[in-house]
């Protein structure tokens, strides 16, 4: 019994931060996206990209709707889920949690301003300002978010005395050695997925004979920014790595199998594990897990003979590590086929299977935040505050949480699906062409510009 | 100078206030919203509620958002206590709470206008507020116990005791009373008489049984903790000014002229009646677990917390201003013309 609720409430946080992170990552990255598009717009004076601003930011209302009824959920589960541990972390990271209430607040209204003011000033940059207070409180809810998860990793700003918490140093806590790798690698990914998603879109639409001008503009500018996201996420994954090495060794180990403490270690890739805990089937790349860990190719790596049997993490996190990385290369790779097409005169970018590629990388980025964040989860385990508190001892002690996970399974299955219905009608029954007619009649439909 | 602790739950409190108000104008627009439609009456107000309701609604839910988070940085205990008590209601509140919201989304932006989501929008604009009642039931002590490091909820003192059915019974006609007198005033700006004419009716109707179930949750209150009613008794000019100011907002109402000023007297009722209550309250959190001074967090988060609060508040306050003058105040917004 003792068991099941642990294991229940577990599975209960997973599902509701797996369902969650999906919404919140859109909330982070599309208003960038619908910035930088309706800046070109008010710049080129083009209202294709106008037009790509608002569509967008239609779609958008409906993902911050679940967004925050989510994330409602998820804040309240904390204490739901977990009263040990915020009764406990509370005391020592209530701090960014609070700043991060801000940060919707003010996120919020600006929302609201900016959907509901589209035609309201003359000054057409005015209203394209009211969309810079969106992406900075976005932006800091996801920063303010990450910092505690950051501390339950590398937990800091604080004494121990008597099992309680002293000392407490919220800066300190804030600001511990998983925050800046962190942060980067959360919002360069977040920003990535946007942009890959709504290239996606875009390909889809064009497979769907849709090709005029205004989804070829979509297009090119989705890309780009996917492919100079996808870069800087490459980068911010390595910070990641150098940070893991160094201070969280096991949790690299555990993603990387890598038992023994040695230099010039080896990067696996896949495969599967024996009962002696050798790789079998593996891709192994030689001496490359120690420039991955240090920069250096023959570099010490911890392994996990240093940590006790019992506090290691999940061996299967390494599947999760390896599939984020290889999404992390295919993002770009799909990107940079396309350009290298479309500066090919005699090939047609827009082909099918080029297309179709495009239209994958959408639901593959998401895919890379679920397994990335299933890594990172999995890898700090059995711990909740690595080193001061397990998972098993902060989940609540209520036998009802086993029907409270149905309970919300049922919610999300619903809100899911809904989401899915609901958006694909808006687009449905207001096709661009027919938008883009009736807002700016001087645009020709079709192919001109 | 004030204590850390104090100022602290004072700020609480004022947002609990803010979202007692906020949160009943827009729970209570959508059950008559809902009623408006069975009725066969929404061609009269629904635009009206619209139009205010969709730039503000996430504004709504960030207010409660800011009340738990608050409260569980200030006072870390109660995450404990009510996290470990409050498991199965507060899931229910929560999934009600997504589904209003998620709903109100997916009709309003999704096109197609659907009875279902209408009832379900009006339905849990009065079981959310019934449900997050309970925590303040809960607060009077008696329901919940620890027994050997296991912290439960005494369900079935709950559903057997008048108090918490009393307390349900005011949060709901508190949050119609509360709904129809704003929606009252907006309609007057808005210049829309036969809304105006339809609303007034619903505020005047709601009046009576929102002073009945005070009386009757303090009847009920006296019983079950005493202490918490004698303190109370101390603040009577509290209560005092709360019905006098009821009395001249349904006087206004009932003239038919100032609407604005009725709305402002019922937000000063339920100032002086929940800030009664309140401080009433002290020095208990949550009765007999936790207290102000011994349940706070430590001081250097304390005071971390005050400092991000006036920060956040000075960052906010144009902001709410800004909102509110574009939607609220601005007469040709509020007429439709824009
Ligand atoms: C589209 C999403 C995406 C992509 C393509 C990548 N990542 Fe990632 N990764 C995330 C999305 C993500 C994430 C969801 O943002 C995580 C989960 C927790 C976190 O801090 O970021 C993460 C965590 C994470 C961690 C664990 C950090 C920690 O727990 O402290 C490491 C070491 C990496 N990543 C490394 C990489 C590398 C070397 C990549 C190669 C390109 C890579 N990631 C691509
Ligand atoms: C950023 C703030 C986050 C906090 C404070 C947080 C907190 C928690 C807590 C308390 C648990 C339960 C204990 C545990 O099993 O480790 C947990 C587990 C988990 N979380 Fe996070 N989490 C955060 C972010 C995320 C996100 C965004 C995801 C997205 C997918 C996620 C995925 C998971 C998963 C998969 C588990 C289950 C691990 C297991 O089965 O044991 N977490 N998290
Ligand atoms: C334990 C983990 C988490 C908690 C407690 C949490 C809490 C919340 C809450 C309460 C909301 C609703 C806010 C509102 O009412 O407006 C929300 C929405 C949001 N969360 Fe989470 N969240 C968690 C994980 C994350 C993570 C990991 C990210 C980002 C990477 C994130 C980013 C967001 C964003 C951007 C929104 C706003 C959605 C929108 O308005 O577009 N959250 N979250």
């Amino acid at each position: 019994m003792e068991l099941d609720t642990v294991l229940m409430s577990r599975l209960l946080t997973a599902m509701t931060l797996g369902f969650h992170i999906i919404f919140a990552t859109l909330g982070v990255g599309i208003p960038l996206l619908i910035s930088i598009a309706e800046f070109i717009g008010i710049k080129k004076k083009d209202p294709h990209y106008r037009m790509l601003a608002r569509r967008w930011a239609r779609g958008f209302v409906i993902s911050v709707a679940v967004g925050v009824v989510t994330g409602t959920a998820i804040g309240l589960q904390l204490s739901l889920v977990w009263p040990n541990f915020m009764q406990v972390a509370g005391n020592v990271i209530s701090l960014p949690l609070f700043m991060e209430v801000f940060a919707f607040f003010f996120e919020a209204i600006f929302l609201g301003i900016y959907l509901y003011t589209w035609d309201r000033f003359k000054n057409q940059y005015i209203h394209w300002l009211f969309s810079l207070p969106i992406i900075i409180g976005g932006g800091f809810s996801a920063v303010f978010i990450t910092m505690v998860n950051a501390f339950m990793n590398t937990p800091e700003g604080f004494a121990v005395e008597d099992g309680a918490f002293t000392a407490v140093n919220p800066l300190a806590a804030m600001l511990n050695p998983a925050t800046p790798t962190k942060v980067f690698h959360v919002l360069s990914s977040a920003y990535l997925t946007c942009a890959a998603i709504l290239a996606a879109i875009t390909a889809f639409m064009i497979l769907k004979k849709k090709t005029s001008d205004y989804y070829k503009k979509a297009l090119k500018l989705t890309l780009t920014l996917t492919f100079i996201f996808a870069v800087v996420t490459a980068i911010a994954g390595d910070s990641s790595a150098k940070f893991l090495a160094e201070h969280q060794p096991e949790k690299l180990a555990a993603a990387e199998w890598h038992f023994e403490t040695e230099e010039g270690a080896d990067l696996i890739l896949f495969g599967w594990l024996n009962d002696a805990h050798e790789a079998i089937g593996e891709i192994r790349i030689p001496n490359f897990l120690s420039f991955l860990a240090y920069g250096d190719f023959n570099a010490e790596v911890t392994g996990l003979e240093e940590v006790p049997e019992e506090e290691w993490p999940p061996l299967w996190v390494h599947y999760m590590f390896d599939l984020m990385v290889s999404i992390g290369f295919l993002l770009p790779a799909i990107a940079l086929l396309y350009f290298f097409l479309s500066k090919l005169k005699k090939r047609n970018e827009h082909n099918k299977g080029m297309l179709s590629l495009i239209v994958l990388s959408g639901p593959l980025a998401m895919l890379g935040i679920e397994f990335g964040w299933i890594y990172a989860e999995e890898g700090r385990q059995p711990w909740i505050i690595r080193g001061y508190m397990t998972v098993e001892e902060a989940a609540t002690s209520s036998p009802h949480i086993g029907l409270m996970f149905f309970l919300f399974l049922a919610l999300y299955i619903v809100l899911g699906t809904l989401s899915i219905v609901t958006l694909r009608k808006i687009f449905k029954d207001n096709p661009a062409e027919e938008e883009l007619e009736k807002q700016y009649p001087s645009v020709k439909k079709g192919d001109e510009s | 100078m004030m204590s850390y602790e104090i100022i602290g739950i004072t700020v609480l409190w004022i947002f609990l206030y803010g979202y007692l108000i906020v949160a009943s104008v827009d729970f209570g627009a959508g059950f008559f919203a809902y009623y408006a439609k069975v009725t066969k009456q929404d061609h009269i107000i629904n635009q009206l509620i619209s139009r205010y309701l969709s730039p503000v609604w996430e504004v709504t839910n960030v207010f409660f958002v800011f009340f738990f988070v608050g409260i569980v940085g200030f006072f870390p205990d109660s995450a404990y206590y009510y996290g470990s008590a409050l498991l199965v209601p507060g899931s229910i509140a929560i999934i009600l709470l997504a589904i209003r919201g998620s709903f109100y989304a997916f009709e309003n932006y999704g096109s197609k206008q659907s009875i279902v989501y209408t009832f379900l929008y009006g339905a849990t604009g009065l079981l959310i507020p019934a449900s997050l009642s309970v925590a303040l039931t809960l607060s009077e002590g008696g329901f919940i116990v620890e027994k050997n490091g296991v912290v439960s909820l005494q369900y079935q003192e709950l559903f057997t005791s008048p108090l918490s059915w009393s307390v349900v019974g005011l949060s709901i006609v508190s949050v119609l009373f509360i709904s129809a007198v704003f929606l009252t005033f907006y309609a007057s700006r808005a210049k829309d008489y036969p809304a105006l004419n339809l609303v007034r009716k619903f505020a005047l109707f709601w009046s009576t049984p929102s002073i009945i179930a005070a009386l009757t949750t303090f009847i009920f209150l006296s019983q079950h903790n005493e202490r918490h009613y004698q303190n109370m008794l101390d603040l009577w000019w509290m209560f005092g000014l709360s019905v006098a100011f009821f009395m001249a907002a349904t006087w206004l109402l009932y003239l038919g002229k100032n609407y604005g000023l009725a709305f402002i007297s019922v937000m000063l009722q339920y100032f002086f009646a929940f800030f009664g209550y309140g401080i009433g309250h002290y020095p208990y959190i949550l009765d007999p677990f936790i207290r102000i001074y011994d349940g706070a967090t430590h001081p250097s988060m304390g005071i971390a917390l005050v400092a991000a609060f006036i920060g956040g508040l000075l960052l906010l306050i144009p902001s709410l201003i800004l909102l509110i003058k574009l939607f609220l105040f601005d007469a040709e917004y509020v007429k439709g013309k824009k």
